[in-house]
């Protein structure tokens, strides 16, 4: 029923990555660096479960739901530096946290 | 079922592509929701409905309303927009996406080189996934609990806010 080529999933995984990656590289605002890294957790979690699905076996999923453990406990995390950030600076600008002096 | 795959993978690009290229941060979010919707597609066509659920769950569920949460604490003005479109130029645009682009043309030619196999395992439940989890990985799932309180505890450290003396004499014995 399914006819799908794993190549086909993989690239998918891999264009998404790639969008994500030059999002990070390109952006200066902070909050959109976060998104960025959300993008490309989820295509590393995409690209686990087509493998899973190769063989037919639970292993991707199981990773798929570490990363997700992974991508939600950084998130939480990341936005609160960004709060405290965004209070010491008032700007989302990355660029600016080295100006911090300790 | 397989057209499906391919339109959900092409909805899920191009939104992921409008993700990156939004100068308003609560727009580039929603179109974060329909790529994290299109991925559960896949993801369910692929055999995957309890990860599909997830997906759908904790990624356009919850995290993305952390995101939004924090947007509204901060409570950005419209010049965060403008500021946002000087930051992202053209010519800051180009250079890393040939470099990137580069990169995956070489992934997509080693993936092509390899056998060509099809996707036709039966879908795996929920049960299978339970049984995998609590089974062999029941470490991960423990170190998985740990991450996730210490997640917790630095999040309430980092986000909690400096407290004000109040009282005159601690004031002064401060400065």
């Amino acid at each position: 029923m399914k006819a799908i080529p794993v190549e086909a999933g993989l690239i998918l995984a891999g264009v998404l990555f790639m969008l994500g990656l030059i999002s990070v590289l390109i952006r200066r605002n902070i909050i959109f660096m976060l998104i960025s890294v959300e993008i490309m957790l989820n295509a590393a979690g995409l690209a686990f479960i087509v493998a899973g699905a190769r063989w037919g076996q639970p292993d991707g999923q199981v990773m798929f739901i570490f990363i997700l453990t992974m991508a939600a406990a950084e998130v939480s995390v990341g936005l609160a530096l960004i709060l405290q950030l965004y209070h010491q600076l008032q700007t989302l600008d990355g660029d600016a946290a080295n100006k911090m002096k300790g | 079922m397989e057209l499906t795959f391919y339109i959900a993978s092409a909805i899920a690009v191009l939104s992921t592509i409008m993700v990156i290229t939004r100068y308003n941060m609560v727009h580039a979010l929603i179109y974060l929701i329909i790529s994290f919707l299109a991925i559960a597609i896949v993801l369910f066509v692929l055999g995957a409905p309890f990860i599909a659920a997830l997906e759908v769950i904790i990624y356009a569920g919850a995290i993305v309303v952390l995101i939004i949460f924090v947007i509204m604490m901060l409570n950005l003005r419209d010049e965060t927009v403008e500021q946002e479109r000087s930051w992202l130029t053209k010519d800051i645009f180009i250079f890393p996406a040939i470099l990137s682009a580069i990169l995956l043309a070489e992934v997509i030619y080693i993936i092509s080189l390899g056998e060509h196999t099809m996707l036709d395992q039966p879908s795996i439940d929920s049960s299978a996934v339970g049984m995998s989890l609590y089974g062999p990985y029941v470490i991960g799932v423990e170190l998985c609990g740990i991450l996730l309180m210490s997640g917790i505890v630095g999040a309430y450290h980092l986000g909690r806010q400096k407290k004000k003396i109040v009282h005159r004499f601690l004031e002064h014995a401060e400065q």
